[in-house]
């Protein structure tokens, strides 16, 4: 198999791996979670207002577990589908890479096994802890994972050398056919579609640094201190305070999912209007999947942005947008499964 | 291949590089004492408070907002760079459909890259430097981002 094909199908894979996890992880794990941390953070105020310091250290101590088990996670959903997202554009970058064959090949398989083992390695660092660890901070999970990204950045650097091997004429001939671009409906829908939502993500980045991001902060900030002064003096219930600080930890959260989401499948979207070629599917179920992919590229972010105000509806229709794009992710997959490898053969590259 | 497309497709890998490279460096020589540090002056605040020290416990809060403040900047630099080279790169591969003169396009694509740099450069000069500078420079880099952007889907439109 061709650096090209291992490239496309890693990355499609990975980023169905990483949707997947993410969705696992918003029905599963995040509400459930965060529930666990607003009960410990009462239990704070009591023992605050108990005069305990032992029982506070206790409670941030299982705090601290808790936020590194969702930060873990969130991480690990994140890097893995970006890991994808770079394997696909190296897979379209190939035949600009002035390195042999069996070179390329190796780095794609690099590539593929940095962009699994980074993903695992953060997912495994709240469960390893120090565990036989060496280092005062850092586990063996996050040496795995730090290792898999070095691999990541070396195989980065060698193809941004090949590309310009390639410019300098050091290897001219290249053994990978170049992704043909035919100007089909498939491909101008999700170009423009994509650039459209990347668009839209980029607008609303803008609004929430200019009108939340520093409220925000000077928020959480008065809240926490709003909730030790109720504590100590007990002139109002610091319970208010806690279920405060619980809202804008969901409101800052939503907004962030929303901005990032909508992004990261405005990528997603350019980039498999290039890997069209590779995807062996009728007419007809290409753009039934390439429709379903961007409509719940739009309700995804749209819904989870729309939590803050219709509640845990809207969370479910955003985990079905997020289970939209996985299905067509993964139909889009099979479609390059069964690409009888046409371009390869006829560029003559080794199956 | 056109100046453009190469701009793109080198600015972007060297971006994605320059973005992996900081992430690597974060998680192994930073995040973790961050973290240590912005979870123990939690505490302290508490802590302090539950002994009536309300002084100490106010500066215990204010070192956590500190420290809050410059975590999550680091974290957004790492995402933005590696998330706008992956844009760059993908871009670059179609940037030959974005229909304006090549001389246009170059200019599209070099306020692509320095947009894509300079904005989460000036990001983390906000946890380095006081002064009005890194936001000017932050707002400065997402606004070519997101002009060169919209000028890019422009010309994917002209195009069909």
């Amino acid at each position: 198999m061709s650096a090209s094909r291992w490239l496309v199908f890693g990355g499609i894979a990975l980023i169905a791996g990483g949707m997947l996890f993410g969705d696992i992880f918003a029905v599963f794990v995040l509400h459930q979670n965060g529930n666990r941390t607003g009960a410990l953070l009462m239990a704070a105020v009591r023992d605050l207002k108990a005069q305990d310091a032992n029982s506070i250290r206790a409670d941030f101590r299982q705090i601290g577990g808790n936020l590194e088990d969702r930060g873990t996670k969130v991480d690990t959903h994140v890097h893995m589908t970006d890991a994808g997202y770079l394997a696909l554009l190296l897979a379209l970058v190939q035949p600009l890479v002035g390195l042999s064959q069996q070179t390329k090949t190796l780095l794609a398989k690099l590539f593929i096994a940095g962009g699994t083992l980074l993903p695992l390695g953060i997912f495994l660092i709240h469960y390893v802890g120090l565990t036989y660890s060496p280092f005062p901070v850092i586990g063996w999970a996050s040496i795995l994972a730090d290792c898999a990204g070095l691999v990541l950045i070396i195989v980065v650097v060698v193809e941004l050398w090949g590309i310009y091997v390639h410019f300098c004429g050091g290897r001219k001939q290249n053994t990978e056919s170049d992704l043909p671009h035919p100007p089909s409906w498939a491909t101008r829908i999700l170009l423009s579609g994509g650039t459209v939502l990347v668009l839209l993500g980029f607008a609303y980045g803008v609004w929430y640094s200019a009108f939340d991001l520093y409220r925000h902060e000077a928020r959480e900030t008065a809240i926490l201190s709003t909730m030790l002064d109720a504590t100590v003096t007990s002139q109002s219930d610091p319970m208010i305070s806690v279920a405060d600080y619980g809202g804008l930890a969901a409101e800052r959260a939503v907004k962030i999912a929303a901005h990032s989401h909508i992004i990261e499948f405005g990528v997603l979207a350019i980039l498999l209007s290039f890997v069209q070629p590779y995807v062996f599917l009728s007419e007809r179920w290409r753009r039934r999947w390439i429709i379903v992919l961007l409509a719940g590229s739009l309700i995804l972010p749209v819904f989870v942005r729309l939590e803050l105000n219709l509640g845990l509806v809207a969370g479910g229709i955003a985990d079905i947008g997020g289970l939209m794009v996985i299905i067509s992710l993964i139909a889009i997959l099979v479609g390059v499964v069964r690409h009888s490898g046409n371009m390869d053969t006829a560029s003559g590259a080794q199956l | 291949m056109s100046q453009a497309r190469k701009l793109l497709i080198f600015g972007g890998l060297a971006l994605a590089c320059l973005g992996m490279a900081y992430g690597l460096y974060y998680a192994l020589f930073v995040e973790h004492q961050t973290l240590d540090g912005m979870g123990g002056a939690l505490t302290e605040a508490f802590v302090k408070a539950a002994e009536r020290h309300m002084p100490k416990s106010n500066a215990a809060l204010d070192a956590y907002s500190r420290t809050k403040y410059i975590y999550v900047r680091q974290v957004d630099v790492h995402s933005h760079w590696i998330g706008l080279a992956m844009l760059l790169i993908a871009l670059g591969m179609a940037f030959d459909r974005v229909s304006f003169a090549e001389r246009t396009r170059l200019w599209i694509a070099t306020a692509l890259l320095i947009g894509s740099a300079v904005f989460p450069l000036g990001v983390l000069l906000q946890t380095l430097v006081e002064g009005p500078l890194p936001s000017a420079l932050a707002i400065i880099g997402s606004t070519l981002v997101i002009g060169a952007l919209a000028l890019t889907a422009v010309g994917f439109a002209r195009s069909d």
